[in-house]
């Protein structure tokens, strides 16, 4: 398995996503945002942070920048890509994965770990949360408030293309649970051939029981099956 | 154009001290040069009040690899590893402008870090407001807060910690203390002191613009009704940029290629050149047209006195300048050699080719007036018999409202709006008695804490020090860590005043008496003086940032309760002392009285115990007990984990309140598990601690015999609702 992870200017999160794929034996590779070419992948990772410092809309600059051209060619291919927290916004800006994240309904940046659904586990980012369907991870940031129109999330649902909503501990998707505001508490989308994974949480800081969980390891190990 | 004495007096210059600049000279400055005096001399960058006693503070030991001087303090923590930190104040700049005050300081304090060659890994803050009642405070907060958030969190590095306070001291003059913790290779420190003649000196970073002139002026002069005037003083930062400075210093600084680095933060062009030249004891020659500008035609004047952010000062290897500029062009930053060191021991600005300020760098570095200030003595105010009148006082009722005020509020409100687990390694996030983050890669870590207790320090400003220390050397040692150093903040209001720089020459002498005695050295620190309003003063706060290292990261402990039925045992002798406690403020509203007395050969040997059972594993939890006292430490580590507990004050001659509120210091909490009991107390009696049995944890219920019970989950309703209240009500 090799991975490559996209290092744009103001990323943040770009090494912690790559410890966490060494830490799980992926062969992985940094790539500059300005590179041409993409090193040989099964995996493309866009990491969180504020890449171009969220000027014009978060994700936006980055989404033009010269390697979401190969980024794109590798999800035609059916190559995987995930995005995490900025890394989902940079997908959603490039056309990768429908609908928009707006900021969080209290308009506050929100730090704090939260309990998630596992809605789809038939995809590669998700088949190890089979038999652990409620999950804990840490979110980090201010526009992660999920929305589309009503056919989109009608479809989303039917489809089984959501892979997360946000829930409480026993696993309710409750208003209360919502930490900003996403409809249907969406947490993570899937593109259609669910070889694309966008999501607001943060599996690459919860890989070690000393940081208070290992959820995250979950889905670095399910890559490898 | 001529200097009047009008002009000399705009620039915060004294009429004494405008005849030194012409003596030193030997002839008049012109308006450039009046302008580098101005920003020199003044109390921010010259510590012209505080010298003289800072002195007399510890600051080395076996430790300690750099101490105050440098952009910030290193220590040795074994291994190869330093870690680097300081902590700075951004008070003026922040009640003038709280969201961009508040930003910049962080990224002043980040940039004095990873100038020395550390990687940033953690951000500590100390916040003070008015009264939650006055007009300014709910939008004073809104904007710091976000302000912090908003700079830690784009550049990455996690705000782990930190204190939130209210007092209407600060009603019109907030203060915003930020922390800043990095780790560098011991072999891979970078320092300021310029060596070698006819070296390139470079300038990186973003462009100088027309913000912050005279920033570091303004910080050293009092507030009076025309604050807002003042905005054109405060910076912008732009936490983006700093990103990519942080990124690009770190690759520059893999190899040889930088013989000194200054960040510019206070007085900007001028004191980093002036700062570098003069620990080099050389001379600086820059071109002002080399300078890069965000608007045309800036004059001499405001580039050398701009604080525009998010820029470094280096002085190159001339063999590695390509290879410097190509990485600070991939980075998107701008490159400009602006001059070269020399041997004039002179500080020489041109713009073409003329001349246009001809300074002796002793002139604004040695030279610099220096005073020894009118001080006051303070009498250790007499105890007050408040309670005596009044014993029937309902002890729940107190708990409840104690627990519900703003300042022991429980603050995830603020703690939220940061980032505090970016970079992966943060064990014991904000909230606990210290912050703990792992160090990369390793089963080792440090622990940090920033504090204050500027209600004790007002009572008394010697016990007020003192306190203040140990208390963040007591919140180092409850995590399971050895202290090794801190950094101090002292935030004062005029010096010129007797009773002023009576409370910072005591304060001084009790940190240094603490530090002295629990061999604690101070690293690093920054003075800001003239902390007042319409000439009334804020109440002496010296903010302190503690540091300390954890060796085995399977041994940190928190304050959390662990388990139902271990034992709950107080730590440290209670003698009841209410004078400026939580009680007496919040419940009898009454602030006169004497600040609680430490004795610091109990504070080091029960601190030291406590480590000893913490490294023997036999603790479950612990709590320092601080503000509030017993009972308000109890229901802390109650809240925090969701456990009860069933207390019963043990047989002694003390009043109830005062055993339960009262708030004698060098005491911890700690639960441990019946089958530890019997080691543990043989290990407090063999290092003769006094201690007492408090009780036992219990399922969901906390209980004092005869007297109250409450669930823990209505003790948490009440502790949380203070900040979710007060923002809804501000709609």
């Amino acid at each position: 398995m090799k991975s490559s992870v996209i290092v744009f200017p103001g990323s943040n999160c770009d090494r912690d996503v790559a410890v966490a794929l060494q830490k799980f034996k992926i062969k992985n590779q940094m790539v500059w945002h300005n590179d041409s070419s993409l090193p040989k992948s099964d995996l493309v990772v866009l990491p969180g942070g504020f890449s171009y410092g969220d000027y014009l809309r978060t994700g936006c600059i980055a989404s033009k920048s010269k390697i979401i051209k190969e980024v794109i060619k590798h999800a035609e291919n059916g190559g995987l890509i995930l995005g995490i927290c900025n890394g989902f916004q940079i997908l959603i800006e490039s056309g990768l994965l429908p609908g928009v994240l707006l900021r969080n309904k209290k308009l506050k940046f929100l730090s704090k770990n939260i309990f998630l659904k596992v809605i789809d586990v038939k995809n590669k980012f998700c088949v190890n949360y089979k038999n652990k369907n409620i999950i804990e991870l840490p979110i980090a940031h201010n526009e992660g408030n999920y929305f589309a129109s009503n056919e989109l999330i009608k479809d989303l649902e039917d489809q089984n293309l959501i892979a997360f909503k946000y829930c409480d501990y026993k696993g309710n998707t409750t208003e209360n649970s919502n930490p900003n505001g996403s409809i249907n508490n969406i947490a993570g989308i899937l593109n259609k051939n669910k070889n694309i994974l966008g999501m607001m949480p943060h599996p690459e800081r919860l890989i070690d029981p000393m940081l208070s969980g290992t959820d995250g390891s979950l889905m670095f190990e399910g890559f490898l099956k | 154009m001529k200097i009047t004495p009008k002009i000399v007096e705009n620039h915060g210059i004294k009429k004494n001290e405008y005849k030194k600049i012409i003596s030193l000279l030997g002839r008049e400055p012109n308006l450039l040069e009046l302008g580098i005096f101005s920003a020199m001399w003044n109390e921010h960058c010259s510590y012209k009040s505080s010298k003289k006693y800072l002195k007399t503070l510890p600051t080395k030991n076996s430790k300690v690899i750099q101490g105050p001087g440098e952009n910030a303090g290193v220590i040795d923590i074994g291994d190869n590893d330093a870690i680097v930190f300081k902590i700075e104040s951004h008070n003026h700049p922040s009640f003038i402008e709280p969201y961009q005050g508040a930003a910049t300081g962080v990224g002043g304090i980040l940039r004095d870090v990873f100038t020395m060659g550390a990687r940033p890994i953690a951000t500590l803050n100390s916040i003070h407001f008015g009264n939650q009642s006055h007009p300014k405070t709910r939008n004073l907060l809104t904007g710091v807060v976000s302000g912090i958030g908003d700079y830690g969190n784009c550049i990455g590095v996690p705000t782990v910690g930190g204190e939130v306070k209210f007092d209407s001291s600060y009603n019109e003059n907030i203060l915003v203390n930020a922390m800043a913790v990095g780790l560098v290779k011991k072999d891979k420190i970078f320092y300021s002191k310029a060596k070698g003649i006819n070296k390139p000196v470079v300038y990186v970073g973003s462009k100088t613009g027309k913000d912050g002139i005279h920033g570091a002026s303004m910080a050293s002069a009092e507030f009076d009704n025309n604050t807002e005037e003042k905005k054109p003083t405060v910076q912008v930062g732009d936490p983006f940029t700093e990103k990519l400075l942080l990124e690009a210093c770190m690759e520059l600084m893999k190899d040889e290629s930088i013989i000194s680095i200054q960040d510019m933060g206070a007085a900007g062009l001028t004191s980093s050149s002036v700062e570098m030249a003069s620990k080099g004891n050389l001379g600086i020659e820059i071109d002002l047209n080399k300078v890069p500008c965000r608007e045309k035609n800036m004059t001499p004047y405001e580039i050398m006195l701009s604080e525009s952010q998010e820029r470094m000062l280096l002085i190159l290897n001339p063999d590695k300048k390509e290879n410097a500029e190509k990485i600070f062009k991939k980075w998107n930053l701008d490159f400009s050699i602006i001059g070269k060191t020399t041997n004039s021991k002179k500080l020489i600005l041109k713009l073409s080719d003329n001349i246009v300020a001809d300074l002796p760098l002793s002139s604004l570095s040695s030279d610099v007036p220096i005073y020894d200030r009118k001080w006051k003595k303070n009498i250790l105010p007499k105890n007050s018999e408040e309670l005596k009148k009044n014993t029937k006082i309902n002890i729940l009722d107190s708990l409840k409202q104690i627990l519900s005020t703003p300042n022991n509020s429980e603050k995830s409100w603020v703690w939220e709006q940061y980032d505090s687990t970016v970079m992966a390694d943060t064990i014991i996030k904000p909230g606990g008695d210290a912050a703990v983050v792992r160090i990369h890669g390793k089963n080792k870590g440090i622990a940090m804490t920033i504090d204050s207790s500027a209600n004790y320090c007002l009572a008394h400003p010697l016990s007020g020090g003192k306190q203040i220390v140990c208390e963040v050397w007591r919140n180092l040692i409850s995590v399971g860590s050895l202290p090794i150093a801190i950094t101090n903040c002292l935030n004062f209001g005029n010096p010129e005043k007797d009773i002023v720089m009576g409370q910072f020459v005591e304060c001084v002498d009790g940190i240094s008496q603490a530090c002295t005695y629990l061999d604690f050295p101070v690293v690093s620190g920054n003075v800001s003086f003239y902390n007042e309003t319409q000439h009334k003063p804020i109440s002496p706060t010296p903010t302190i940032g503690g540091v300390g290292l954890i060796k085995d990261l399977n041994k940190v402990v928190n304050k959390n309760f662990k388990e139902i039925g271990s034992l709950i045992i107080v730590i440290g002798k209670t003698l009841g002392h209410l004078d400026q406690s939580e009680f007496y403020r919040e419940i009898f509203k009454i602030k006169n009285g004497p600040p609680p007395e430490i004795n610091l050969f109990n504070e080091k040997n029960n601190g030291i115990t406590v480590q000893k059972l913490i490294s023997k594993e036999l603790l479950n939890s612990i709590h320092d007990i601080s503000g509030g006292g017993i009972l308000v430490t109890l229901s802390e580590m109650c809240m925090t984990s969701n456990i009860g507990a069933k207390i019963k004050i043990p047989r002694n001659n003390i009043n109830s309140h005062k055993y339960l509120f009262g708030e004698d210091q060098s005491r911890y909490i700690i639960e441990v598990k019946k089958d530890n009991k019997k080691e543990v107390c043989d290990i407090l009696q063999k290092n003769a601690i006094y201690y007492e049995e408090l009780g036992i944890t219990q399922k969901e219920n906390m209980e004092l015999d005869k007297i109250f019970n409450i669930s823990v989950k209505e003790l948490n309703e009440i502790n949380i609702n203070f900040f979710n209240k007060y923002f809804d009500e501000g709609k």
